[in-house]
């Protein structure tokens, strides 16, 4: 499939999902209603619900999805390693203890915008310390094993306020922020994510010739001229602040990242560079069919997307592994 | 054309020092071959030539020029470099792999332009890779590799060629393919610096040998006037019998020195 093709394809899968995450929840939309409301003349309670609710969350479920997307392909290009993903450098995790950390001292009480802020805080925090810990080193190895650090002392510190928290409601809250949603969201939220994702992902997005040229390795990649220094340094601070905004405001959604280049990969002629857009288109695509998927299930209550998004990634990977088997 | 040179280079592993104060001078249009036992520093050299290890005192020059103080993409187009054993993380297809040659000469955000992809077929050529461009470079035999990763390192169209080891695992028709291929890049003015393990082959098709041990340059010049039974017994520890004929050379390791 020709790249043209392929990002058609996505762009029009993400319309699609985006107008449908308008149309379909527990109170359907008519596309004529949302017609309506987009030329000015709709009734009141449609453009409640499509502006109030269903727009913010949708525009949410996209950029994290995209955020989601890009920095898993980019991630998987820059450490070779095709089961990479945000979580592998611990930035997922230290933007939610941010989050856990201003639910449980109440901080998230004082601002809307308090628990964001802190989720941001936490991914930076967590990129200053991994820094500090791979050191000089350009070895990917290092920055796994320096992130594998950092990811497991933000989940260590999430567990302790879960374990220390004395009130049932904040624990609730904490456990919510940990199986990721973005039901409820508002326009306070849009306002955090979209600026941090679009510039976390125009961070990751200049650099896909660099990853290229890492297929050959990082002797291979210096010697046709990358700076692997600068290399590295773009590519930690769009992780940190694309991912830290995506967490801040929808909880650590996991496999979507790590799903969407695989699911990208055989549809493109497999190097890091040609990935990395589709995969942020599909993320897109895949987080907000999600969404909808977690509002159109009956249950008593609502899904939480981190967990959709889990069971979705089971049968991706048996997949993967089933291929792998019989090539074996 | 290019010159490359070394003036008094030492370079150290850790603790280890592995080159010491090596001088020497590369002319293009050659074909040089680095030899010497294992350990004796022949892949740190290739390595501070291309400017991947900071040495520790002296330098390396290219045409005159420090090359700590030439911009890394502008070494990348005037030097291509082919690691030993040379790995493919991705399961890209052939000319997808000898097209990331081209990245030095890309500016950022553009596209290949006609130049470049004029450059990818003639490298492909010259490798004899054409007809397997489609294949997936991951799922090559292993002359088929040696090839289409030197047509990686040619589509680079760098005046100077470094290559560390490309005979490894190679059966004799295609370490001749592959030896026979650095010659043509030689002869079309191209300099070219092979780390090689086969004398024999050294012998035949190099201009000149630089023997390496314990980071010294311990003999340099015309194959056959290095390979002397005094050299190979002192440096590799072997008796060999060597003949001149015909073809160049050739050296049989017999022994152990007792």
């Amino acid at each position: 499939m020709s790249r043209a093709t392929l990002l058609t394809i996505l762009l029009l899968l993400v319309i699609a999902a985006g107008i449908s995450s308008l149309l379909l929840g527990t109170v359907p939309v008519s596309l004529s209603r949302l017609f309506a409301v987009v030329t000015g003349h709709g009734d009141p309670i449609a453009s409640k619900i499509l502006l109030d609710l269903r727009l913010p969350r949708t525009l949410i479920g996209l950029a994290v999805g995209a955020m989601l997307g890009v920095a898993g392909a980019v991630l998987q290009g820059y450490l070779r390693n095709p089961l990479a993903d945000p979580s592998v450098l611990g930035a997922s995790s230290s933007a939610a203890l941010g989050a856990v950390l201003a639910i449980y001292y109440g901080l998230s009480e004082l601002h809307v915008l308090m628990l964001p802020a802190l989720a941001v805080l936490g991914a930076v925090g967590s990129l200053a310390l991994l820094f500090l810990l791979a050191g000089r080193s350009e070895s990917p190895l290092t920055l796994i094993l320096a992130g594998i650090a950092v990811s497991t002392l933000a989940i260590a510190g999430i567990n302790l306020a879960l374990n220390l928290s004395s009130n049932p409601f904040a624990a609730m809250e904490i456990m919510t922020w940990l199986m990721g949603s973005i039901e409820n969201r508002s326009a306070a939220h849009v306002w955090v994510a979209l600026p941090c994702i679009a510039i976390g992902a125009a961070l990751l997005l200049v650099d896909g010739r660099a990853l290229d040229a890492l297929t050959l390795g990082e002797d291979g990649a210096r010697t046709l001229g990358i700076n692997l220094k600068l290399l590295r340094v773009r590519l930690l601070l769009g992780i940190a602040i694309g991912v830290g905004g995506a967490v801040a405001v929808s909880g650590s959604i996991g496999f979507v990242g790590l799903i969407v280049p695989h699911l990208i990969r055989p549809l493109t002629d497999r190097s890091p560079s040609a990935v990395m857009l589709p995969s942020m288109l599909g993320g897109a695509a895949l987080l907000t069919v999600a969404d909808i998927a977690v509002r159109l299930i009956a249950t008593s209550s609502e899904l939480k997307l981190g967990v959709v998004t889990a069971f979705l990634g089971v049968p991706v990977f048996l997949a993967y592994l089933l291929r792998e088997r019989r090539l074996w | 054309m290019v010159t490359i040179a070394c003036d008094a280079l030492s370079v150290s592993l850790g603790q280890r020092r592995v080159l010491d104060g090596l001088s020497l001078t590369f002319e293009p249009g050659r074909l040089v071959g680095i030899i010497g036992p294992n350990g004796a520093g022949k892949s740190t050299l290739l390595r501070a030539m291309v400017g991947l290890l900071p040495p520790d005192a002296g330098g390396v020059t290219i045409d005159g020029e420090p090359i700590a103080q030439v911009p890394r993409r502008d070494l990348a187009r005037r030097i291509a470099y082919l690691p030993q054993g040379q790995t493919v993380h991705w399961p890209i297809s052939v000319e997808r792999l000898v097209s990331l040659g081209r990245l030095p000469h890309l500016a950022p955000m553009s596209r290949i332009a006609k130049a470049d992809s004029d450059a990818i077929e003639r490298a492909m050529a010259r490798a004899d890779v054409s007809q397997f461009r489609d294949r997936i470079a991951t799922e090559l035999s292993g002359g088929e590799r040696a090839r289409v990763m030197l047509a990686r390192a040619l589509a680079v169209e760098a005046a100077g060629l470094i290559v560390d080891e490309p005979l490894a695992a190679l059966d004799p028709g295609h370490q001749i393919d592959v030896m026979e291929l650095l010659r043509r890049e030689t002869e079309a003015g191209l300099l070219v610096i092979v780390v090689l393990h086969d004398l024999t082959t050294a012998a035949r098709y190099c201009d000149r040998l630089v023997l390496l041990n314990h980071g010294k340059a311990v003999d340099d010049g015309a194959p056959m006037a290095v390979l002397t039974p005094d050299r190979l017994r002192e440096v590799y520890g072997i008796t060999a019998r060597i003949e001149q004929n015909e073809d160049g050379g050739f050296v049989v390791p017999r022994g152990r020195v007792a």
